[in-house]
This record gives structure tokens, sequence and C-alpha cells, in this order.
């Protein structure tokens, strides 16, 4: 138990000295990238603010940004400010980067999480009735369709469910996260989840295709598998082999698997958020990248990259937690 | 297609297809813009035969616009997978066969452009790029070459295990040699089919970029462009300009995945089994 | 001779082919088990004595009802009497006849080992089990390990346990012994005599002659898909002249105490049979009508064996 528990904090540790040299790249990187870029972000804010600036104020504002400084001393200085949790001032909303991140993430979350567990439940079901039927009708029609559904553009089918559920069948309302003109605080539970619907249902329809076919390659390696054949001699039916056996063998590497996705996951929402006007996090890093707002695409890329390397820690330690292989070799 | 040799059909279907491809492209090409001028007489009209797929706001015909943008798409995406099919070569090669520390260097690199989203990278790319053709395809090609990496990386590492490469070493043969005479052609297989699997990636992320505003600036007939633009009058009921050319896309996209698989099949029969 | 029984498990002219795809589009039939003849008798421990690779271990499958989908199988088996049904077999495996697999390959890697011996059926034989692990000697805590914690000794009487617990009065060990020192397998072999002493019946399926010998009743020498003598253990200890198949006394000469001569030739696989009995292009007694038609199955002296020429 004990050393168990030393692993675990080894794991930890190391991953999380990892996590924070790829961070810090991720940083760097994009810090590279967005100075390298033509866009002059003083001459964008100050379109932005829609006023005729004197050449003065021009100054003062660069000098405040600190335009005029060496890269890598801004670069310097903004990694300081990211220590202390600072992630500068976004130009289109005025207001703390950190604080709209943390605004937009619950948003995002709530979206992110939907889809998240539908793509797993739908990916997963599909994938154990592929693999159960192989070769037969329903696999074959069901691995068509996954093929199909990974040659459609996501933003596309958002298009599509829009234009059906909502402009045609009026099931859903066209967009946002709530119903226009009411105040927040407002808003009910059952408003915000009518909202959410939609967008959720094109996200994991973007995702459980990939968990479906894997699921399925999973199962059929399992029920070609010594073991199964030993269970079918001891009597077990199908499905009896499913729940004790199938499920039991393809339920970490899924689950590892739906961790591990993440970055899709996150790719996908900015996506859907922008055919929605849902108002996370993936609408805000292309609002922030289209009107040059520096500090918040900054802001959201190294959130993003947190947030798929969490995933990615999560999927590694499930492993080591739960395969009772590694949990013992490691003891 | 009974009594015909598998191979035989699988390269029926790859010539057939690309052709299909060969001739979308030169369509694009060869219709002229003026067949793209709006005119407000036929504005916002539901297809018909005069335009199957109906005209956009400025009565621009869809069609027309459609098949431009598909040609737009099919040039982006070769070009991004080609590159990034280059990128992958070189980085999987000198993985497998440079030093241990470069391996390790290699890896930590493709986990960090793994570890941003990307479609957040491409954002950040097309930004730092001015946006633009060029921004987008840089983004593209730089975000998808690493599972193709990571595969040559596999292949090249198997391969060097095989006996004939290792005696064609102790033979005096030198890296080089055993490079070009052994392990590219093995690998033009597996480069040739990745390249062609890399195109739907490429081509849809292409597509959506341009969606979000990225992308190609909004005169050009890009498809993400047109069914961006139908956003704004999806509620006023113009379905066509949203549903007819995302169709078109879906449609070459499963082609071109078609024709990858096709390949897979006559290179290397028994991966394509399943 | 126990001849005089009822047969607890009589196999006649069972076949098992698999359709196949060949290059393009054709199919084919490729036949593993041919015609084969087989009898198993209460109590006592029959052998099945081949080499690798000839489809010995599909005889089982085919007995347990448990071939892939792209099997067909024709021919007869009765079990008590009864034929044998695929919604019979369904009933009786794992109750009935029980399946001894090889390795901890045939054990769920994910599954605890004494759940996974309990098996599926309800309610859950826990006392039982835990008296039969005791009595096999197995550890106490062994119930707790996972299958890959487990020795190559704990991992065979942990699935000899599978069979005991199902109180299965036909056991079928597939291979029981590869892979193991000699001890060992003097020991997984004793175990199934015991099984056999205590009134079970047991189907060793093995390439071992020599092992096999040593416990056996009788010994069923299968020679490219089926059966071709099933004779008394004791003729094998006697020596060629009481066997009464040609292959059956190539196989003692080649045996290592009995000089060590091979049979010259290659045993024909599934897919190429030659038309009539299948050892004849290697047999020196051949004459035209065995390279014509498969010889019948005929009882010569208290054996059966499948040869015109058996005396």
């Amino acid at each position: 138990m004990r050393n168990s528990v030393l692993r675990m904090l080894r794991i930890f540790l190391t991953s999380g000295a990892k996590l924070a040299a790829l961070l810090l790249a991720v940083s760097v990187i994009s810090f590279a990238l967005v100075s390298a870029s033509p866009v002059d972000p003083v001459q964008q804010y100050l379109l932005s603010l829609g006023t005729a600036v004197s050449p003065e104020q021009r100054a003062e504002i660069e000098a405040y940004w600190g335009v005029n400084e060496p890269p890598v001393q801004r670069c310097l200085s903004w990694l300081a400010g990211l220590l202390r949790g600072n992630l500068g001032e976004s130009a289109i909303y005025r207001r703390p980067v950190a604080d709209i991140i943390g605004e937009r993430f619950v948003n995002s979350l709530a979206l992110m999480l939907c889809a998240w567990i539908l793509s797993a439940v739908i990916g997963f079901g599909l994938g154990c009735l592929m693999g159960m039927h192989r070769d037969r009708l329903p696999d074959r029609v069901l691995k068509k369709l996954c093929y199909l559904l990974s040659s459609v553009p996501s933003f596309w089918l958002g298009l599509v469910l829009l234009l059906v559920f909502a402009v045609g069948l009026r099931w859903f309302p066209v967009g946002f996260s709530s119903p226009i003109g009411i105040l927040s605080e407002d808003v009910t539970v059952g408003e915000r989840l009518h909202h959410l619907i939609l967008p959720a249902f094109t996200l994991s329809l973007m995702s459980f295709v990939n968990i479906a076919l894997h699921t399925r390659q999973k199962l059929i390696d399992v029920l070609n598998s010594d073991y199964v054949l030993f269970a079918k001699a001891r009597g077990e039916g199908k499905w009896t082999i499913l729940r004790r056996h199938g499920l039991r063998n393809i339920m970490l590497p899924a689950l590892t698997l739906q961790f591990a996705s993440f970055s899709e996951l996150f790719g996908g929402s900015v996506i859907a958020e922008n055919v929605f006007s849902y108002p996370g996090l993936g609408s805000a890093v292309s609002e922030a990248g289209l009107s040059s707002d520096v500090p918040l695409l900054l802001g959201i890329t190294l959130f993003s990259a947190l947030f798929v390397c969490a995933g990615n820690m999560i999927a590694n330690l499930l492993y080591g937690v739960m395969d009772p292989q590694m949990r013992e070799v490691g003891e | 297609m009974r009594g015909m040799n598998r191979r035989a059909c699988a390269l029926c279907w790859a010539i057939l297809l690309a052709a299909v491809l060969a001739a979308v492209y030169l369509l694009g090409l060869l219709i002229p813009d003026e067949a793209v001028a709006g005119s407000f007489l036929h504005a916002k009209e539901a297809p018909s035969l005069a335009h199957p797929f109906g005209t956009d706001a400025l009565g621009r015909d869809l069609l027309m616009r459609t098949l431009k943008g598909l040609s737009v798409s099919v040039t982006v995406g070769i070009a991004a997978s080609v590159i990034s099919a280059v990128i992958a070569v070189f980085v999987g090669i000198a993985a497998a066969t440079g030093s241990k520390r470069l391996d390790a260097l290699i890896n930590w690199c493709i986990d960090l452009v793994m570890s941003v989203p990307h479609t957040v990278l491409v954002i950040l790319i097309s930004f730092a790029l001015g946006r633009g053709l060029k921004g987008l395809l840089i983004g593209i090609a730089a975000t998808h070459w690493c599972s193709l990496a990571r595969l040559i990386r596999g292949e090249v590492l198997q391969l060097r295990a095989q006996p004939y490469v290792s005696v064609s070493g102790r033979l005096g043969k030198s890296g080089g040699w055993i490079l070009l005479h052994h392990l590219l052609p093995h690998l033009a297989p597996q480069f040739f089919v990745g390249l062609v699997l890399l195109f739907p990636h490429a081509v849809l992320h292409e597509a959506s970029v341009s969606f979000l505003g990225f992308g190609l600036p909004p005169e050009q007939p890009a498809i993400g462009i047109i069914l961006s633009e139908s956003m704004r009058y999806l509620s006023t009921g113009m379905w066509w300009q949203a549903v007819l050319p995302g169709l078109t896309l879906v449609l070459i996209v499963l082609l071109v995945d078609r024709l990858g698989n096709q390949l897979q099949m006559l290179l290397d029969p028994y991966s394509a089994q399943e | 001779m126990t001849q005089e029984k009822e047969a607890l498990l009589e196999i006649r002219d069972l076949s098992v082919s698999f359709r196949r795809y060949g290059r393009g589009l054709g199919q084919t039939e490729l036949n593993v088990i041919s015609d084969l003849h087989l009898t198993v008798f209460p109590g006592e421990v029959v052998a099945i004595a081949g080499s690798s690779g000839s489809g010995k271990s599909l005889l089982a499958a085919a007995v347990l009802g448990i071939l892939p989908g792209n099997a067909a199988v024709r021919g007869h088996m009765r079990y008590r009497g009864r034929e044998l049904s695929a919604e019979r077999q369904r009933e009786l495996r794992g109750t009935e006849i029980a399946l001894v697999p090889q390795s901890v390959a045939f054990l769920d890697p994910l599954m605890k080992v004494g759940r996974q011996a309990d098996g599926h059926r309800k309610p859950y034989p826990t006392g039982k089990r835990r008296a039969l692990f005791r009595r096999l000697g197995l550890p106490e805590e062994t119930e707790r390990l996972y299958p890959f914690q487990l020795s190559g000794g704990m991992a065979r009487r942990v699935l000899v346990s599978t069979a005991l617990l199902a109180g299965a009065a036909l056991i079928i060990a597939d291979e029981p012994t590869p892979g193991m020192s000699l001890e060992q397998a003097l020991e997984a072999l004793s175990m199934f005599r015991e099984m056999a002493n205590e009134g079970k019946s047991v189907l060793l399926i093995t390439h071992d002659i020599d092992l096999a010998l040593a416990f056996a009743d009788r010994v069923a020498v299968f020679y490219a898909g089926t059966t071709v003598e099933t004779a008394p253990a004791a003729d094998f200890r006697r020596g060629p002249e009481a066997l009464r198949h040609p292959y059956s006394r190539a196989l003692w000469r080649a045996l290592p105490q009995n000089g060590f001569q091979p049979a010259g030739g290659f045993q024909p696989y599934a897919g190429n049979l030659p038309k009539g009995c299948p050892f004849a292009p290697r047999c020196p007694l051949r004459t035209a009508e065995c390279e014509e038609k498969m010889p019948p199955v005929t009882r010569v002296r208290g054996g059966e064996v499948r040869c015109r020429h058996a005396t």
C-alpha cells in the first residue's frame, strides 16, 4: 500500500516535471509565433477603439504594452507574469485574460463534458455492438456510418443539425448558451440545457467514431482470444462472455483513449462553439485570433495545452492504477 | 466486377477516382470568373435548372462557386499533405536512424505539437503568418505530420532489424547506400498511402479553418467561406447554401478516402484484408 | 477390457472442414478432420497421439461445439448413447464435458483466479472450490492472484480445478504438457490418471506418445486428420508386432528408446490429402486399391484399425 502510494507520487512528480517543460515550450513557441505576426496589435487595438488617437497617446499605449522592447525581454516579462498568474489583459474585453478564461471555461466545460460522456457512451455501445456482430449486417452498416462521419466536416455537420433541428423543426434555439435578453442569473438550468443539447450532440458526433472503431477492434481481439474460447468451452453464452470478459478487457483501453482525446475534444469545441455561437473558450480563441487580441490568444493556447496534457496524464495514471499487471509490477 | 481479380479491381477504382479528382481540379480552373459574378436580380434563389445549387445573397451561382472552391480545396489539400508527408519522412527516418538523444528529442517535439489542439495551433500559425493562403498551408502542414512520422519511424526500426539490412551494413555498405537501396523502396508504399490518407484531413481542416475566418480571404471561393456566409442566412431558410456545397465536399473527401484504401490494398494486400 | 460397457462418447465418421477464401473470389473447402472414429468408455484415459499441427485440437472444439463460424461438421457424435446436437453441446459443455486447456493464456488476464475458477454459474461454488484448491496444493492466497502471477504449475492446477469443479464426466485435456519439465508433465498426467480412477473419462490430446503411453488405457493414433489405429496402450509397450497399422509401427520405431528411425516422407496436411488412404504414399504395404479408396475401419485383435493389410 505504502509502496503504491510512493510509486504514484513518483509518477506524479516525473509527469509533473515533463508537463512543466512542455508547457514552457508551448508558451515560448506561441509567444514567438504571435511576435512574428505581421498584424500590428496596437493598430488593431486602436481600430477597435474606433476613435482617433493622437501620436502621443499611441506612443503611450505602445510603451504600456512594451511593443518597442526587444522580443526576448517581452517574452520574459510575459513568462514572469504567467508565474504570478497574470496572463495579461484582453484587448477586446478590457479585462484580465485569466478572468475571461475562467468564465468561458465553465461554459466550455459544460459543453465538453456532455459531449465527452455522450461520445463515450455512444462510441462504446456501438463499438460493442459492432464487435459482437462482426462482419454481419449491423457491423457493416455501422462501420460504413463511422467512415462516413469521419469524412464529414464537423462544422458542416453542425450547420445541418442546426438547419434541421433549430431552423426546420424549431426544437432548439439557434445559438448562444442562454436566451438573449435575460440576465444571466435569471436563466434556469433547463434553459441552459436546452441551449446545450445541440452543440453537445454535434461535438459528440465528431468524436465518437474513434472510440467506436477502437472498441470494436479490441472486442474482436478479445473474442478471438484463448480465454474466450475457454469461457465458451465452460458453457458461457455470448452475452455472458461480453459481460464477464469483454467489458473487463476493453473498458480500460477505451477509457484511456477517451482521456487521451482531449485534444480532439477541444479542437472540436472550437468549431462547435463557433457554429452555435456558444460563448465558450472555443469561440473566444477564434475571436481573439480574428481581432488580434494577443494576450487572450496566448492565454487560451496555453490553457488548451494544459487541458490536453491533463487528459494525457489522467490516461497514464489510469493505466497505472487500474491494470493489475502494471500495478503489481510497480510494487 | 465478379470474376475480376481483386487487384485489378482496386487498380480500376484508383484510376477512376484519380480521374474524378483531376476533373474537379481542372473544372475549377476552367470556369471563368464571369461565371461566379453576382447579379442582384437572381439573389437568394433556391436550386433550379438554371442554378442547380441555387444562388447566394449576392446572386452568384453556387454550383460554380462550389466547383471553384473545391478546386482550391484540392490544391490546398494536395500541397499541405505533400509537405506534411515529406516532413514526416524526414523526421521519421531521422528519429529511427539517429542517436538515442535525437530520437528522444523528436518524440518530445511530436508530443509538443500534439499537446496543443490542432485547430488552436492552426489558428495560431495562421495568425503568425498574417492569415491567408500561406498561413493556412503552413499551419495545416505543420500539424499533420506527427502520426505518419511515428509510423515511418516504427517501419524503419523494423526494417533495420531485418537480417539483410544488418548484413549489408556488415558488408561495408554506407548508411546512405542502405537508406537508398533498402529503406526507401520499402517506405515508398507507406509514404504514398500515408500521403493520400492525409489528404482528407488536410481538406477538412482547410475548410474548417476557412470557416472560422483564418484561412483564405473572403473573396476566394473556398468551401469554408461559402459555408461561413451561409450561417448568416440560415434562419431565413436558405438551406441550399449550407447543404449543397458541404455535401459536395463530403463526396470529394469520401472519394479520396476510398482512393487511399484502394491504394493501400494494391500496395499491401495483407493490411487491407479487414 | 471394458468393451462391454456402454460408451460415454462415441464418434463415427466425423469430418471437420473450413470454408476459406482463396485467391480471387474462389472458395475452397479445407478438410481438417475426415472420417474420424473414436470411442471413449467411462473410467478410462484415451490418448489421441499425433504430430503437432495435425488438427487434433479441433477435435476437442468439435466435441464441445465451439468451432469457429466458418467450420462445417459432418458425421455422428453420441454422448451417453444420445446424439450430441448443438443444443445438447450447449447444455453439456462446462457441466458434463469439460475442457482443460494447455496454458495460462486460457485464463482471463484481468480476472482474479478464484472468481475465474468459480465460473459464471450461480450460486458460485466458492466453498467447494476452496477445498479443491487445498486438495490440489494451491496456497490460500491463490484465489486473489491474477493469472500472470501464477507459476506454470499453479496455472495448470487452476485449469484442472475448473474441470473437477464442474464435476464433468468427460474431461478433454488439450496438449496439457508442452513447455513443461518432465516432472511437471508427469505430475499433470497423474492428475488425469487420478480423475479416471475416480470414474471419469479423460480424452488426452497430445503429441507426446511416450508420455501418453505411460498414463493412457488406450491410444488413438492420429494421422492426417483421422485416427488410423486405436489400440490398448499395452500393445505399444509390447512392440511393433503387436500394432496393426504401418504408421503406428513407424511411429513406434521413431521413438528414441526404439532406435529413433524416422519414417520416410512427410505427413500430408489438410488441403493436399491423397485420394485414398492418407498413409498410402509412405506405406510399404500399399497396393493400387489403397491409393484409390480410403480403407474402412476394421476390428483386429481387440483394436480398431483403418488398413486393408492389417493383421
